[in-house]
């Protein structure tokens, strides 16, 4: 017996086809091109072929497991806005570090193909590739300084954490699948719907989630970030705290809410315990911080903890806030870290001490990014944390945003205690600079996006 | 016939041993193992409800979840050489580079 198969529809998945040609391309272009800076040239124009492919891409395939649709879309957009991002940190620092390994842009590019892959997936099964495809190739990022300790042990400790979540996500997934007989999203709820919950389905959503939020590095799920931001080669950090965090959000919003709408309440009361948890540790525990790398680290935790609340809210309107906070945290933690390059020793906050004086644009810029990641306006972190905090008091949640504020209020210390360093303080030798074009195009691009978005937010809002 | 329900007991029984053994064991290589360990006891029960159910969706995704263990294994094993060579151990309490 034979069935035919018929040839599925290429277009939705267009984008991520190119994705895939440009990144196994890079890895056989390694062998010829001796100079490693013209691969990083080639998957920028990759993406930027991708994001014009992007806008005509509409569309289901694959028996219904792979759609591209408008919230899939915007997600790439920010997943393409920080593979550019990095490839331009990336530039300058692994000449500086000397590891500048061919297949370093080709993992890059695997890792967003995965984040892609991920936020169109509308079926478990490609949720988990996306998820693996990502993960994989972020763990080999992180330890990508073969020679250097710290990265062998933050590529390692990612990759332990990471292999047992993905393990815990199988599990839900596997009972998922043996109590509605499916693994496609929609028709996941429907059987929900129809048969009701019980604690098993439960189990599997709780277990689904928690490798979701290992992957935002939400709280109790974070102990991993600290250490694997601060041991990871900077740029990578940067692409980490931006990219698989946006990947993480894309599936949570699509899973829980078009997969499990049913259990609402449930999943509703466990992310509002998340996300306070989150913002607690990260707030408190940045506090204490002395390597810029950590203290970044700590506030991605309580970042994503801000952007459960769009979530939580459980809304169209929070969804959408929960894409332009992740946009905006885009510009300004990736800027953050453009600076964090372009200082010759700028890992300590201690190294920041005087910047003002001997590098006054520098220090300009990283003022710009801190009180953007404060939320303090005119820069674009006000908005971003404005229109979350707005989706989710409209959905009747005020006492968490009362708590998010607090927090945010608190996390105000340890951003500013930076501008303190470069401004306030002086130093007999301040830091030297590595200026290079493309961190000084980085820098520029993501001041500039953070005040057009603070100053206009109808570029991002209105869409 | 075994019935269903002892599939999925086993795979549980099998997932909580892996669980076990990631949390208490300090040795890499072991806990590496132990992660094997819930991804195989997830294949037995998406082997088992596949079955049960008549329906081949469970069965693909094991397949996946084969492939992607085997590229898991081979990264995690690269990471811990690289790891080998600068600091002759493998145990996760000697990892302290990082603290706080």
């Amino acid at each position: 017996m034979s069935m035919p198969i018929p040839f599925p529809d290429m277009k939705p998945v267009m984008p991520e086809l190119i994705m895939t040609g440009a990144a196994a391309a890079l890895l056989v272009a390694e062998l010829v091109f001796r100079k490693k800076a013209v691969l990083g040239l080639f998957s920028i124009l990759a993406a930027v072929a991708v994001f014009f492919v992007l806008s005509m891409s509409f569309g289901e395939t694959f028996n219904g497991m792979f759609i591209s649709d408008a919230y899939s879309m915007q997600f790439k957009v920010i997943f393409l806005i920080t593979l550019i991002l990095t490839v331009l940190l990336s530039l300058p620092y692994l000449r500086r570090e000397r590891v500048e390994n061919g297949e370093y842009y080709s993992l890059l590019l695997f890792a967003t193909l995965g984040m892609m892959l991920m936020a169109s997936a509308k079926d478990l099964i490609i949720v988990y590739l996306g998820l693996e495809l990502m993960a994989l190739s972020t763990y080999i990022l992180a330890g990508i300084k073969k020679h250097d300790l710290k990265s062998n042990e933050a590529a390692l400790k990612y990759f332990l954490l990471g292999s047992f979540s993905s393990a815990l996500l199988l599990y839900g997934i596997a009972l998922t699948y043996g109590l509605t007989t499916t693994t496609d999203l929609a028709a996941i709820a429907a059987q929900v719907g129809r048969g009701g919950t019980s604690p098993v389905l439960l189990l599997a959503m709780i277990l689904i989630a928690s490798s979701f939020l290992f992957k935002i590095a939400a709280a109790p799920f974070h102990m991993w970030a600290p250490d694997v931001y601060e041991g990871a080669p900077t740029s990578v950090t940067a692409f980490m705290s931006v990219g698989p965090k946006a990947a993480g959000f894309a599936v949570i919003g699509r899973v829980f809410l078009t997969a499990f709408p049913s259990l609402q309440a449930d999943w509703t009361a466990i992310l509002i315990g998340v996300a306070i948890l989150s913002m607690a540790a990260g707030n408190i525990l940045a506090l204490a911080q002395t390597n810029i790398k950590r203290m970044l680290a700590y506030s991605s935790i309580a970042h994503a903890g801000y952007m459960l609340l769009g979530i939580i809210a459980g809304t169209q309107k929070g969804l959408s806030a929960v894409l332009t906070y992740l946009l905006i945290y885009a510009f300004m933690n990736m800027g953050a870290f453009a600076v964090v390059i372009l200082l010759d020793k700028g890992e300590e906050i201690k190294d920041y001490e005087g910047l003002a004086r001997s590098h006054p644009l520098a220090a300009a810029a990283m003022l710009v990014f801190m009180f953007s990641l404060t939320g303090i306006p005119p820069t674009a972190g006000f908005i971003g944390k404005f229109t979350i905090f707005l989706a989710a008091v409209q959905a009747g949640h005020a006492w968490v945003v009362v708590i998010a504020v607090i927090f945010s209020a608190i996390s105000a210390y340890y951003y500013l205690r930076v501008v303190r360093n470069m401004y306030m303080r002086e130093r007999a030798e301040a830091t030297a600079l590595r200026p290079s074009w493309s961190l000084g195009l980085a820098i520029c691009l993501t001041v500039l996006m953070v005040f057009i978005i603070g100053v206009m937010p109808s570029v991002v809002i209105g869409r | 016939m075994v019935p269903l329900n002892w599939y999925i007991g086993l795979s549980a029984v099998i997932f909580s041993l892996g669980i076990i053994g990631f949390l208490i064991r300090r040795n890499i290589l072991i806990m590496l193992m132990s992660v094997e360990l819930m991804l195989n006891a997830v294949n037995i029960c998406l082997v088992a409800c596949s079955h049960y159910l008549q329906d081949l969706r469970g069965q693909v995704l094991v397949v996946f979840i084969i492939t992607v263990a085997a590229a898991e294994a081979a990264i995690g094993l690269a990471i811990l050489v690289s790891l080998f060579r600068n600091k002759a151990t493998v145990h996760t309490d000697a990892l302290t580079e990082m603290k706080g």
